[in-house]
């Protein structure tokens, strides 16, 4: 089947890309360079459409392909194959990867047009492409694992991209250290795996985890949460969130593959790939829905007093995906899935319209310098309105149906708490919307704010390879969640695509029951939050804006709570305080200079004077000197031994 | 040619070259350096086919055996295995390297330095293709010499001091593992009735459990110096900053291979009984130097000295793979063994470059070099993930191997090890971001000149073998597994053998081929 069988394409385009511009992108012309990336991603989204046809031609339970193409690793009873695998899982994952990826890239054709270091910027980001394909098409456990650690060096290098700056360059190295805390998770459970399972396959893991390890038993709780610990990581949850916020230093094309539609949502899926053993383990979805509904609500208040309009995308973000692992905790892994590719559509044309703004302000990227910019960029407008609305979970937008079903899954779950998950997710409900419509109401309402000249008389719209994938994926976010109807059924197309993947053991996959009517008020209740929401942003930043002020002005509590919220709950200095400032001070004063310089040498120096007698001659000794010792010392002991032997010998 | 003088060639061509320098006037610096190359490119070129014909086999292959010393026993015996052949590639890639790294980098005698490095590179050949062990122990010390003269004589300020320190750490290593040797040879010929230095002889040598461990102990510190392992660790920082870059390059890429190389060569497969009883202690000073290694290197104010400390910490997941004693963290850690070369001799020759342009080793001096030398940021960026283990590089597999096996043996030091991959991380991005990030503020570092022609050469090798080894290594792994399955079964296998008294043998000569034949073996097994 042409697709399926040249899936190896699929990343290896993106890898080519990558070489070229590379080794030889500065010898080439920006407009080739261009060319190299955006088409080895259109291809690769290309093979990955074919492919995806052909899982869809598949009878439902032969939706599983696998290749095979060399030995990678060997050793003992370990093996790890170059494989991949596609099963509608991945191939859900591989389209909006590669469907969203290839739109960012030529988004970055306009936006990055002026940079130097083009080349680079398309090497790292051709990359990224390759290893996040990596991560959802990898067939064991190890594979997955060189696509999550590749997705978190590409992220390093293009947070990093302004590698002068020391800003970007403190966050680069900080998302990789806390990604690395998370992998250290990961690769524990991996060994697990493997010396429980004799394979870290999938396909041999999986089916037999039901028959292998207890129902709550210690092995499958602490392999499930090793993994989430990996999850938490590269997805930003509590407590590994706070590199996300200050991945924001990366060019914002990078923001929105990296850091909202692609590579963080990676957590879910790896929770959602090892689903047959996280449903064994009740205790560990119980914490990955605490987690979930705690992320969401904490992050989005962090976002609501930003005033930099990256920086809210960046905690709505760790929000989203929150809502998406309170949906894996609840065990509704096709609502998790859904909103992964909702958030994808509405959170990438955020970002890109975001970095449209950025580009039309001369690269502010402070609200309170903007304002009024929606008759000047109406595309953008248009298109960030949209999204808006649909994180805001206004019906009929795709965020609506992918919310919606989480929300109303964690009301019907069996996972311990689930009703107060259910309350703090429908709270956040009413931030996000809140937070989000602050933001658009600071940027593109009212008047324009910006104090410089140059910069009010700049404001353009931005050109067309820069607003066609904003329409592209506005329209994604109208029509996205449709893929969610008939959800009064129970079971509609997504989820019966996805349901192969899911299905447990004795359980037969199928949808909750559940009354309509309750069905309709939950729907009721998250819409009437959101429009709550909607109002109160715009009351207080569009209607009336110095009720705000004067809000703040009269102190107390609201401004405490307030001030500690823009301060992200001092959460950045806690950890410095408690954890980085102490290792490091124990490591120097310590370890180093006390313990390795002064007890261990100092012992070592002392032996040395006191055995060898020498103490005197290692400060007059000359090089000369020191050499004709060294000779004697080593041939004396040569000719010592040998004569020696000779004597014995002679008994 | 045959195969069968290939090892005595590949042991002393450089000691010809070293010969045929020394024939050669002073004054002429160009012919002397293009001797040694030449000297080493020839060794590595005849080294190869050690690799690409040796058979997927555990037993010693190309072996060369003359009587030398017959009334003791002595002989020239050369041979290798799965375990040292990879390491002799190793030594004939990496001593090429540090020629050609040496070319401008050495300027004050310039024959004396070449002379000093091929002596070096026969001495290290051949302790790892000795069978025997007076061979060994003649060019154990032969090695330390000239790696003693090179800190000694062309290191930096406080050379003197270093070279002693390094001197007297591993002499005395040395002469505890000369008592041991003795003691041994006598036992051999109490038990066995004949005197013998073949090393193959003494695998199941029955011994009295006690003295076993005593012998056992005198092997270990003469190793674990070597390595090093915490805590005989500290000369290791001093030498590495004092020495010139090619010796750095020498002594972290071969050199401490020495110790580990040992365990695998002696201390396994001498002394299975001590070995199954001080895998945990072993384990845990191999953990501690793991972490240990790394939070000191993380507060390092000097490039080399870091890079010195990450070494600790990197060899500590080696030992702790070797005892871990199972295929998979053996087979790891004999990758992490060349991974190490290949990452932490790159690491140096990349300071090196620094070290040649600025003369300073201080991390504060630098920042903002990626602006000035981009071909150099692309290198020492790669070279730096390698030595992170960021899979698909080189670096993991051998960790991975490791941490896999050695939760196979307890969970519990894996988790522990396994943290250094945390740490490692943060010390190598941290160096990095202040070497080569930020703007450059030091108006010194304004001039700096981007790699030429015959620096990328000299990376080009270690580069490619990060990427090869890291997406394909399965077939160097082939060439191990035999020996290293081997080793394990006769670890494990001989528990219990030496519990049972010493048995007088009759003089005869052990059948060949069968070096281990005639042990007791109980059947109580592991």
């Amino acid at each position: 089947m042409w697709g399926l069988e040249h899936i190896w394409w699929v990343p290896i385009l993106p890898l080519i890309g990558a070489t070229i511009n590379g080794l030889v992108g500065h010898l080439l012309s920006k407009r080739a360079v261009g060319v190299v990336a955006v088409g080895s991603t259109g291809l690769s989204f290309l093979v990955a459409l074919a492919a995806f046809g052909n899982i869809l031609g598949l009878a439902p339970d032969q939706r599983v392909y696998e290749s095979v193409l060399f030995t990678w690793i060997q050793a003992g009873s370990f093996t790890a194959e170059a494989a991949l695998q596609v099963d509608p899982l991945s191939a859900v994952f591989l389209m909006v990867v590669t469907g969203v990826g290839f739109l960012i890239h030529v988004y970055s054709v306009g936006y990055m047009g002026h940079e130097a270091g083009y080349p680079r910027y398309f090497a790292y980001l051709n990359l990224f492409m390759f290893s996040m394909l990596l991560l959802i098409l990898g067939a064991n456990f190890l594979l997955m694992f060189i696509g999550w650690e590749g997705v978190g060096l590409c992220s390093y290098l293009l947070i990093g991209y302004y590698y002068e700056k020391q800003s970007a360059s403190d966050a680069g190295k900080k998302a990789f250290v806390m990604n690395r805390i998370g992998d250290f998770g990961f690769l524990l459970a991996i060994m697990w795996i493997f010396w429980t399972f004799g394979s870290i396959d999938y396909t041999t893991v999986f089916p037999v985890a039901h028959d292998k390890l207890a129902l709550g038993g210690l092995a499958v709780t602490g392999i499930t949460l090793l993994l989430f610990l990996g999850a938490t990581g590269k997805s930003a949850q509590i407590p590994l969130y706070t590199w996300l916020p200050d991945a924001m230093e990366g060019p914002t094309p990078v923001s929105a593959l990296i850091h909202a539609a692609t590579m963080v949502t990676a957590g879910v899926y790896m929770v959602a790939r090892c689903n047959a053993l996280f449903n064994l383990a009740p205790m560990t979805m119980m914490i990955v829905a605490l987690i979930g509904a705690t992320t969401a609500i904490f992050a989005a208040t962090m976002g609501l007093y930003q005033f930099d309009i990256k920086r809210v995308l960046a905690y709505s973000t760790v929000s989203q995906l929150g809502y998406m692992f309170l949906a894996c905790g609840v065990g509704a892994y096709v609502a998790a899935v859904f909103h992964v590719m909702t958030h994808a559509f509405f959170k990438a044309c955020l970002f890109l319209g975001s970095g449209s703004v950025i580009h039309g302000m001369s690269g502010e990227q402070d609200m309170r310098q903007m304002g009024g910019l929606g008759k000047k960029m109406p595309m953008t407008h248009a298109t960030f309105l949209i999204s808006t609305l649909a994180i805001a979970g206004i019906p009929p937008l795709a965020g609506f149906f992918s919310k919606d079903e989480i929300l109303l899954s964690a009301f019907l779950g069996h996972t311990p708490g689930h009703l107060l998950y259910w309350v703090l997710a429908t709270i956040a409900a009413a931030v996000t919307a809140f937070y989000m419509f602050r933001l658009y109401f600071m940027t593109f309402t009212g008047e324009l704010r910006a104090e410089d000249h140059h910069v009010r008389d700049h404001v353009h719209e931005s050109p067309n390879v820069m607003t066609m994938p904003l329409v592209i994926l506005a329209g994604l976010a109208v029509v996205g969640g449709f893929l969610g109807l008939p959800m009064i059924e129970g079971g509609h197309a997504l989820k019966n695509f996805l349901d192969p993947v899911f299905a447990q053991p004795g359980h037969a996959a199928g949808g909750h029951d559940v009354s309509v009517g309750l069905e309709l008020l939950l729907m009721g209740v998250s819409v009437g939050m959101g429009v709550l929401g909607i109002l109160t942003a715009r009351y207080y930043y569009s209607v009336k804006p110095e009720a705000a002020v004067e809000l703040l002005n009269k102190g107390g509590m609201i401004k405490s709570i307030y001030t500690l919220m823009q301060n992200k709950y001092y959460v950045d200095e806690i950890y410095d305080a408690l954890i980085v400032k102490p290792i490091v001070a124990v490591s120097d004063k310590g370890l180093w200079r006390f313990f390795d310089v002064k007890v261990v040498d100092g012992l070592v120096n002392f032996a040395a004077t006191f055995f060898m007698g020498l103490g005197s001659m290692f400060r007059t000794a000359h090089t000369g000197l020191t050499r004709s010792y060294a000779y004697a010392m080593v041939f004396g002991g040569v000719f010592l031994a040998g004569f020696w032997l000779f004597l014995s010998s002679g008994k | 040619m045959g195969s069968f003088s290939i090892l005595t060639l590949v042991t002393f061509i450089p000691l010809g070259g070293a010969l045929l320098i020394l024939l050669i006037d002073k004054e002429n610096q160009g012919l002397i350096r293009g001797l040694a190359l030449a000297a080493t490119i020839a060794d590595f070129i005849i080294s190869l086919p050690l690799y690409l014909r040796f058979a997927n086999t555990h037993n010693m292959q190309f072996v060369e055996k003359v009587a030398w010393l017959p009334q003791f026993g002595v002989s020239y015996y050369l041979g290798v295995d799965g375990i040292s052949m990879p390491l002799i590639l190793l030594t004939t890639l990496t001593t090429m390297i540090c020629v050609i790294s040496a070319w401008t980098a050495v300027e004050k005698r310039v024959k004396e330095f070449m002379i000093t490095l091929l002596l070096l590179e026969t001495g290290m050949i051949g302790v790892f293709c000795a069978l025997d062990f007076f061979l060994f122990y003649v060019f154990w010390e032969m090695m330390l010499i000239p790696m003693f003269l090179m800190i000694g004589v062309w290191g930096g300020q406080r050379r003197i001091y270093a070279a002693l320190k390094f001197f007297i750490y591993t002499m005395a290593g040395s002469v505890l593992m000369l008592v041991a040797i003795l003691w041994m040879y006598f036992q051999h010929k109490a038990v066995k009735g004949f005197y013998t230095m073949d090393i193959q002889a003494y695998h199941g040598l029955l011994m009295d459990p006690s003295a076993q461990l005593l012998l056992f102990l005198a092997f270990f510190v003469a190793f674990a110096i070597k390595v090093p392992m915490f805590p005989f660790h500290t000369w290791l920082p001093d030498a590495h900053v004092e020495a010139p870059t090619a010796g750095s390059v020498i002594l972290a890429g071969i050199l401490l291979k020495m110790g580990t190389y040992g365990f695998l060569r002696f201390s396994l497969p001498i002394f299975p009984e001590a070995t199954l009883n001080a895998v945990d202690w072993i384990s845990w000073l191999a953990l501690i130097g793991i972490v240990y290694g790394a939070l000191v290197a993380m507060v390092q104010e000097d490039v080399k000295k870091l890079v010195a400390y990450s070494s600790v910490s990197h060899l500590g997941f080696v030992v702790l793979g070797i005892f871990a004693l199972n295929v998979e963290a053996i087979t790891g850690g004999m990758l992490q063994m060349l991974n190490h070369g290949v990452s932490t001799g790159a690491l140096f020759l990349a300071v090196g470059v620094l070290y040649e342009r600025r003369h300073t080793r201080l991390i504060s001096e630098y920042g903002g070099v990626s602006s000035k030398m981009p071909v150099f940021a692309v290198i020492f960026m790669i070279v730096t993930l390698s030595s992170i283990g960021l899979p698909g590089l080189n670096g993991f597999v051998g960790e991975f191997l490791i941490l896999m096996g050695t939760w196979k043996f307890n969970p519990l030091y894996a988790a522990i090890a396994t943290s250094g991959v945390i740490w490692a991380a943060v010390y190598m991005l941290w160096m990095f971001q202040r070497v080569m990030f930020g703007k450059v503020t030091n108006p010194k570092n304004e001039k700096l000149k981007d790699l030429n022609w015959r620096e990328v050469t000299y990376f080009a090798p270690f580069i490619v073998l990060i990427f090869v080894l890291g997406v394909y290594p399965t077939p160097v792994i082939k060439k191990m597994e035999p020996t290293i399955a081997h080793l394990v079964a006769q670890v494990k296998k001989e528990k219990g053998a030496s519990v049972a008294p010493p048995v007088s043998r009759p003089r005869v000569a052990p059948p060949a081929g069968n070096p281990h034949g005639g042990a007791h073996v109980s059947p109580r097994s592991h």
